[in-house]
């Protein structure tokens, strides 16, 4: 295996990540797709980690993947906040603050 | 084997992070509502105390293979940090125990926001600022949303939590190239390897990561969350966004650029010569149109954002210290103006009942004291002496006239042009409050300001005056905070 292979997932997976976030309408998907970016990024770093025999890119995705829950955590409070009050998970309509 | 660690040198931390604790619990087994508030600012106070200990021996420590640093950097912004933290502390009481909100949760999260700002300013590798970094915006997504069955406040927390996530996204595959490239993540080695020749992929890594921290600082064409999240989030919270959570992104950005990316001027510069001049004028030019203050504010800080990021853009031309010491002052600066400000808001709101600008029309006739304060903050946002605000512009511009390049004039005028545009948003407002008639159905009579508020306006109105007449106080730190300890 070389490296440019692990690379190129992590690179097809971070931009399928970034398309769902910004096509994607419902909240839950939206936050699905930030964790397929987040992964990328994990991938990137163990499989530098890997070939560099560097460990610090572990521990960094290490950290990565705790530090997500802790976001996930947060954004399913806010979708759910937001379904209870529009009873919708529709990200669209939460549009009053402009200008 | 016990590896040596250094206690003294991480002490605020630990200071702060037993107040959190603390907070919790006495929130818990208590019914005395005030009493977490108490503990929280008391806490603040206290891990003040290590900073001053940790300035007086002035030694550089340097733990866990020097991915925390304690120099005079990270006292001046760790002081600056707690200070910010404490006045917010001070808007918030009265609001927040007004509103019917859960209190002892707000200063928790408030609390653990800040942990992220003062650690941040000693995080000296990717992981500990990615770990800081987060550990000061992922509260602020809660404490946008504070207002549960507010609508917009469930906005303001949605937008603000689906950006800041995504940026974090971007920075992070940024920083795993970076770590790729250079085979370290603690920024002197990435230094080190940026001296050297760097292919074109460091590049992109560079740009990655530089466009997660734009997110962040909210700096144009980054910023569209700023002024929805401002206007939804509760105003405390969003005086605290403004100011420190923002400031943290800066000082991170500082870090990794002056620390990290430094020798390989070509691949940050641009960046941040775009966002620089994008910021200050898309910033100032959406100010002026606004008619909700919160909003104006908004769009301030963005265009101050702007005059913060000049220094850096060319600091690659700038021989010595100048061009950072310019950020940390503008930075301490920014700091006093824009809390006076929102307090200014704040205290406005509680007689008006509204954020719009045409009901503060002839507020000097009914309220001239907060009326003096809010102007003096917003001619001080507009760079007028003896004003502190004029001090910050000065060190900006002479960190331009000492690049002396080209591209750096080039944004020199920009700054000037764009600092005449914001003087004409400020000084509108300025004119409402004192020449315009008194709007009907403004209370003219109305209870007293809560102590804190008061306490916190007058404190940075006397910060703003004192360094406007003695600017060598903060030149001092800043000089201070780029020392070889």
């Amino acid at each position: 295996m070389q490296l440019n292979e692990f690379l190129i997932l992590a690179a097809f997976l971070f931009c399928t990540g970034a398309y769902g976030v910004l096509a994607r309408r419902n909240g839950v998907l939206v936050l699905m797709s930030i964790e397929l970016m987040l992964n990328a990024v994990n991938i990137n770093l163990v499989a530098f980690s890997a070939f560099t025999k560097n460990v610090s890119g572990q521990i960094f995705a290490l950290f990565i993947i705790t530090i997500a829950a802790a976001e996930v955590g947060v954004g399913l409070a806010i979708v759910l906040l937001i379904y209870r009050n529009l009873h919708s998970p529709d990200l669209d309509e939460v549009d009053q603050l402009k200008g | 084997m016990n590896p040596h660690v250094d206690f003294h040198a991480f002490a605020p931390e630990i200071v702060l992070t037993v107040t959190i604790v603390a907070v919790l619990i006495a929130d818990l087994f208590t019914d005395d509502s005030k009493l977490p508030a108490r503990i929280a600012a008391l806490g603040v106070l206290g891990s003040l105390v290590p900073v001053l200990t940790l300035a007086v021996d002035g030694q550089t420590r340097s733990l866990f293979g020097g991915a925390f640093v304690v120099d005079p950097f990270s006292l001046v912004l760790t002081g600056f940090f707690l200070v910010a933290g404490y006045v917010t502390l001070l808007l918030s009481f009265d609001y927040i125990g007004e509103g019917d909100y859960y209190q002892g949760e707000f200063y928790v999260l408030l609390l653990t926001s800040l942990l992220g700002m003062i650690v941040i300013s000693s995080a000296r590798d990717l992981i500990s600022i990615f770990v800081a970094l987060e550990t000061i915006t992922i509260p602020t997504f809660v404490l946008a949303g504070w207002r549960k069955h507010d609508t917009k406040s469930n906005e303001a927390s949605l937008k603000y939590f689906l950006i800041g996530v995504l940026s974090s996204a971007v920075m992070l595959y940024g920083m795993s190239l970076v770590f790729g490239l250079a085979n370290s993540t603690v920024l002197v080695d990435i230094h080190k390897y940026a001296s050297g020749h760097t292919p074109a992929l460091f590049a992109v890594a560079v740009f990655l990561t530089l466009v997660g921290f734009a997110f962040k600082v909210s700096a144009v064409p980054f910023h569209f969350w700023a002024p929805d999240t401002y206007e939804g989030a509760p105003t405390p919270v969003t005086a605290f966004l403004s100011v420190a959570s923002k400031a943290g992104g800066f000082v991170a950005l500082l870090t990794i650029v002056r620390l990290g990316f430094f020798p390989s001027g070509n691949s940050w510069q641009p960046i941040l010569w775009v966002l620089a001049a994008a910021s200050m004028t898309l910033g100032n030019l959406a100010a002026l149109r606004q008619t909700n203050i919160v909003r104006m504010l908004a769009y301030s800080s963005i265009a101050q954002g702007g005059f913060i990021l000049v220094p850096l853009a060319v600091a690659g031309d700038v021989r010595g210290n100048a061009a950072w010491q310019a950020v940390v002052i503008y930075i301490l600066i920014y700091g006093a103006m824009n809390l006076g400000a929102f307090a200014a808001v704040i205290a406005a709101a509680r007689r008006t009942r509204s954020a719009e600008i045409s009901r503060l029309a002839g507020f000097g006739r009914t309220n001239p004291a907060i009326a003096v304060m809010f102007s003096v903050f917003l001619f001080s946002l507009a760079g007028i002496p003896p004003l502190a605000g004029w001090f910050a512009k000065f060190v900006m511009f002479r960190a331009v006239f000492d690049a002396n390049t080209t591209v750096a004039v080039v944004l020199g005028v920009i700054a000037a042009v764009n600092s005449v545009i914001a003087f004409f948003y400020y000084s509108g407002v300025v004119r409402r409050l004192w020449f315009d008639e008194p709007a009907a159905g403004v209370e003219l009579s109305s209870p007293r300001l809560p102590v804190g508020l008061s306490a916190a306006m007058g404190l940075m109105t006397a910060v703003i005056l004192v360094v406007g007449v003695y600017p060598q106080f903060f030149a001092r730190l800043g000089e201070i905070a780029f020392q070889r300890g």
